[in-house]
């Protein structure tokens, strides 16, 4: 049995501060229970670990109450509610699934902090699939990596450390001559792009409102399309047919977008043509897509919920079944419309991922350094997955998930405690 | 607590008993052969004229992990057409053909199954394979891990590591992803789609690796035997759906030497080029060779027209008959040098050639071969049709009239094409207990279900004679699970958590050091967040580990 109230190192560590779970940090315990960074680390696992330890009380009209007090007044508000919104969802597989445990009974709709962005794969996905990979597919395949509006590193910082400039490789590639591309987007930073030896990426940038423009032109042209114009918003054509004949000669490329970054009306369009041009690809060779995303937990909800539901999240049980509506059932939508009463926020990774501003009753499930705006009638600290207390989370592509372990001595409850507190309360 | 099984006619055929009246007791969810002296009885039920047997197995079904998670992410409308509202016992989800996973497991309970093996555990996904099934209620599941196209093993081949270091990994493997077998898949097919083959026969060699799905399958099933894993090597052959396919599949079964071989959904396999269409029944065949090679098992894997979707890790197979989605939407996915995965939804009509003769094979086969202990009764779910169809299926192979007033409405040139209309055969209850149930536990290893003798697991299920089987079977009248009655009447009554069965074959740990180097070296996670833990599975009181007796390793080599 581990001592988790003593000082220590602890090896083989799993982050899960962003979707490409890196499981190799190593991370110092001081007795306080003040965690560090000591080896693998990145910026943001280094703030995520880094946080002091707190145990803040929960909070019932900003007033410190016991825990039971606060379940206590979180199942009245739930009770009351005609059609709670359970939403920011930022947690862990047994999180999610007391998540939806309590939803069910409650007759709640569900839905994720990150959806606005993930809901553009979703509309993909059950408009016309997909053709994509995993990680370690890319890690030890790709020879031509194109990259769809992001730098990648501002969310993932260790990307090109760990799938793209890694060492070694299984099938004797040398990984320095791969191939990268940035297509889209404005002054993104492509210093991660340069190989070990120093050759630069291809930069072929443009606003990204032009993105869906380009995207179009690029399927049509890998397609064998002829374009009349000469240039797609600001992109010379015959560079984008160079990319095209490049993407035809690829024995394995990938291609990636993160759906958050891609932020104009109807970008599920821009992420089909990609899609769409990656299925034609494979006709004559290999090519995958790669949907960058899973920071705050995005996937457990996502996973969890089809599953339990046979949907992905923005989906309600207020008919007493699940219904999914991508549109009606969104935090905004739900808010704006007054088709809720009662706001549920869960943010168990990042303090920062604060709750909407909302006149409804507000409940909020929070990480122990969450500083609120506005005091809610109901706050809970919550312990934090894989530093207070187990959990399994699922990676950025969907298909992966790993264990996150207890690092430190933690009074505070997991979510899954409070939420079957809360039910059973109900 | 003990409980009295009054009078029922039981069909046990682990114990030859068919259709004798027996009385069964059950003492604290396992079956004893009587009551102490003066022991109360707590609660009797009065089962005279009833049929009773253990409670169904299903032994390859795909109810968990990422391909069954995508294919339900995939079609919402398939899910708005069968809403399962919540009731005070039960929560909600939805059906037809992904059901939600509580769904899933209620369902299966009031078909008086009891048990269900998901057949395509990914090794990288073993995890989320197992909590899908964590969240399935009632019955009892567990998984085949999956090998033949992953990185380390095709390496170990092609560096010709001998037989015992194989057997090291494929064991690590199985304790790895808590599994109770190995199932290969398009033996290294999966792969070698990967750089771009797009066929791999049974003597073709990977590019890469130069190995070929002949190596692959006997050294796999050598392995799986040698280790004394009770369920033989679960095969998906190469060439899925491809007309003549039945050479390879014959030639799968002779290239084994002997060693059992289990050949999963062999209708897809079955297929010859005769007839003005290219694509005709070799049904005949395939069973010939069942019958006539004892090591060789296989399960149908019948498909019945409507709507459903096929998820499957064959993404090469899957990616070539992608243009048949319907809807026309599908998922391929290359899976951490490990696997892959394929969904495309499908629509079989019964008027389309291909797919009506596609039906007619399957009952073929399950009408030609002799021995009801090797063949066992699948629509490998959710690919030929939706478990949920089993008692349909079920009536179509004890009722002769029934099945050949289908055959009468099915495409003209199909018909044309089957011999099944000239095949007398009705299956008997005692038969379809021994697929259902007291084969497929032998089959799978599961030493003390699908059977009612004294030490057995209280597992039951007793139906209402009827003359129309798909009622009778449909509705069991009640359902016991360890024990427990949780369905009367054909509607869950009480919700429990099965256990999830698994294999701990021996093997030598220090493989684990070359493993962890290859792990670090080559992947996106260490070796040792790989393994799934009892405690992931049993976690929040979902179940629990129960580990099955392997024989010990068998002719190990030296």
């Amino acid at each position: 049995m581990e001592t988790f109230s003593q000082a220590g190192t602890i090896d083989s560590v799993t982050c899960p501060f962003c979707g490409l779970l890196c499981d190799d940090l190593t991370v110092e315990r001081e007795a306080s229970g003040q965690l560090k960074v000591a080896k693998n680390g990145c910026q943001k696992s280094i703030t995520f670990f880094g946080r002091a330890p707190q145990t803040p009380s929960a909070r019932v009209g900003g007033k410190a109450v016991e825990l039971k007090e606060a379940v206590a007044k979180a199942a009245e508000i739930l009770g009351a509610a005609k059609h709670p919104l359970i939403a920011g969802l930022g947690t862990e597989v047994q999180g999610m699934r007391a998540v939806m445990s309590l939803a069910d009974k409650a007759g709640a709709a569900l839905d994720h902090m990150n959806s606005n962005g993930f809901i553009r794969n979703i509309y993909v996905v059950q408009n016309s699939g997909w053709q994509i990979c995993t990680l370690t597919e890319v890690r030890n395949r790709v020879d031509l990596l194109v990259i769809v509006g992001t730098d990648i590193v501002s969310l993932f910082p260790r990307f090109f450390e760990r799938e793209v400039w890694n060492s070694a490789s299984m099938f004797d590639q040398n990984t320095a001559n791969r191939e990268i591309v940035y297509l889209g987007g404005r002054n993104i930073d492509t210093t991660a792009g340069i190989a070990p030896g120093g050759r630069k990426p291809d930069v072929l940038p443009c606003d990204p409102e032009h993105i869906p423009a380009v995207t179009a032109a690029l399927r049509a042209l890998t397609a064998g399309k002829k374009l009349h114009a000469t240039e797609v918003g600001g992109i010379v054509v015959a560079d984008l047919e160079k990319l095209a004949q490049r993407l035809l000669n690829a024995k394995y490329s990938v291609i990636t977008w993160a759906a958050g970054t891609l932020n104009f009306p109807h970008a599920e369009l821009t992420i089909q043509n990609v899609t769409e041009m990656i299925k034609s690809l494979n006709k004559s060779t290999r090519a995958s897509g790669l949907p960058l995303g899973g920071n705050e937990g995005e996937m457990n909800a996502n996973q969890v919920s089809a599953w339990i539901s046979g949907y992905p999240v923005r989906t309600s049980y207020a008919r007493s079944y699940p219904e999914h509506d991508p549109y009606h059932f969104s935090t905004d939508q739900l808010l704006a419309s007054g088709e809720t009463d009662a706001l549920f926020w869960v943010s168990s990774f990042n303090p920062d991922r604060l709750p909407p501003k909302t006149g409804l009753p507000t409940v909020v499930f929070g990480h122990a350094d969450t500083k609120l705006e506005h005091e809610p009638e109901v706050f809970i600290p919550i312990g934090t997955p894989g530093v207070d207390h187990n959990g399994i989370m699922f990676r950025s592509d969907n298909v992966v998930s790993l264990p996150l372990d207890q690092l430190r001595a933690s009074s505070l409850p997991s979510l899954s405690q409070v939420l079957t507190a809360i039910e059973q309360a109900l | 607590m003990l409980i009295k099984l009054t009078g029922g006619r039981v069909y046990d055929p682990a114990h030859g008993i068919n259709g004798k009246v027996v009385d069964i007791y059950v003492r604290d969810g396992r079956i004893v052969e009587r009551p102490y002296d003066g022991e109360r009885i707590d609660d009797e039920y009065n089962l005279a004229g009833k049929v009773v047997m253990a409670g169904a197995i299903d032994m390859h079904t795909h109810i968990g992990g990422g391909k069954v998670n995508i294919a339900r992410t995939l079609l919402p409308e398939d899910h708005r057409g069968d809403p399962v509202p919540h009731s005070e016992l039960l929560r909600a989800g939805c059906g037809h053909a992904v059901p939600s996973t509580l769904t899933t497991g209620y369902r299966y309970a009031e078909m008086g199954y009891t048990a269900g093996f998901e057949p395509a555990v990914l090794p990288m996904n073993a995890r989320q394979a197992h909590l899908e099934m964590g969240d399935t209620p009632i019955i009892d599941k567990g998984g085949y891990a999956m090998l033949g196209s992953d990185d380390f093993f095709l390496r170990m081949m092609a560096a010709k590591k001998d037989q015992n270091a194989i057997n090291d990994y494929v064991a690590w493997t199985i304790h790895a992803t808590q599994a109770m077998g190995i199932k290969v898949v398009n033996a290294g097919g999966i792969n070698a789609f990967k750089f771009n083959q797009r066929f791999l026969d049974l003597d073709e060699q990977n590019e890469f690796y130069k190995v070929t799905p002949r190596e692959v399958l006997k050294t796999l099933a050598r392995a799986v035997h040698e280790l004394g894993v009770p369920h033989p090597l679960h095969v998906h052959g190469n060439n899925l759906g491809v007309p003549g396919n039945v050479e390879t599949t014959l030639n799968t079964m002779a290239g084994v030497e002997g060693y059992p071989l289990h050949l999963t959904h062999i209708q897809f396999h079955s297929y010859g080029t005769e007839g003005d269409r290219k694509f005709s029944s070799a049904a005949a065949r395939i069973a010939e060779a069942i019958n006539k090679n004892k090591n060789i098992s296989a399960d149908v894997g019948q498909i019945l027209f409507g709507q459903t979707v096929t998820a499957s890790g064959d993404n090469m197979v899957q990616f070539r008959n992608a243009s048949h989605a319907h809807p026309n939407k599908w998922v391929c996915m290359d899976i951490e040098c490990d696997a892959g995965c394929g969904v495309v939804p499908f629509k079989y009509k019964d008027q389309n050639f291909v797919n009506a003769l596609q039906w007619a094979i399957g009952l073929e086969i399950f009408l030609l071969v002799d021995d009801p202990w090797r063949i066992f009764l699948t629509t490998d779910h959710p690919n030929g049709a939706p478990f949920t169809s089993y008692p349909h299926l079920i009536k179509l192979l004890m009722d002769k009239t029934f099945r050949n007033e289908m055959l009468s409405r099915i495409s003209p040139d199909a018909q044309a094409m089957s011999t099944l209309a000239s095949i007398e055969r009705e299956y008997s209850l005692y038969e379809i207990a021994i697929m259902t149930r007291a084969g497929a536990a032998k089959l799978v290893g599961l030493h003390d279900r699908g059977h009612l003798g004294t030490g057995a697991a209280a597992d039951i299920t007793v139906y209402t004679d009827n003359p129309d089987r798909e009622v009778m079977f449909a509705k069991p009248d009640y359902v016991f699970k360890d024990g427990h009655l949780v369905v009367r009447n054909g509607n869950v009554v009480k919700v429990t958590w099965g256990a999830t069965h698994v294999v701990k074959p021996e093997f030598d740990r220090s493989i684990e050091k070359e493993l962890a180097k290859y792990f670090d070296a080559y992947h996106t996670v260490k070796m040792d967040h790989v393994k799934v833990t009892d405690q992931h599975i049993a976690d929040d009181g979902r179940g629990h580990v129960q580990v099955q007796a392997c024989e010990g390793r068998r002719e190990k080599t030296a």
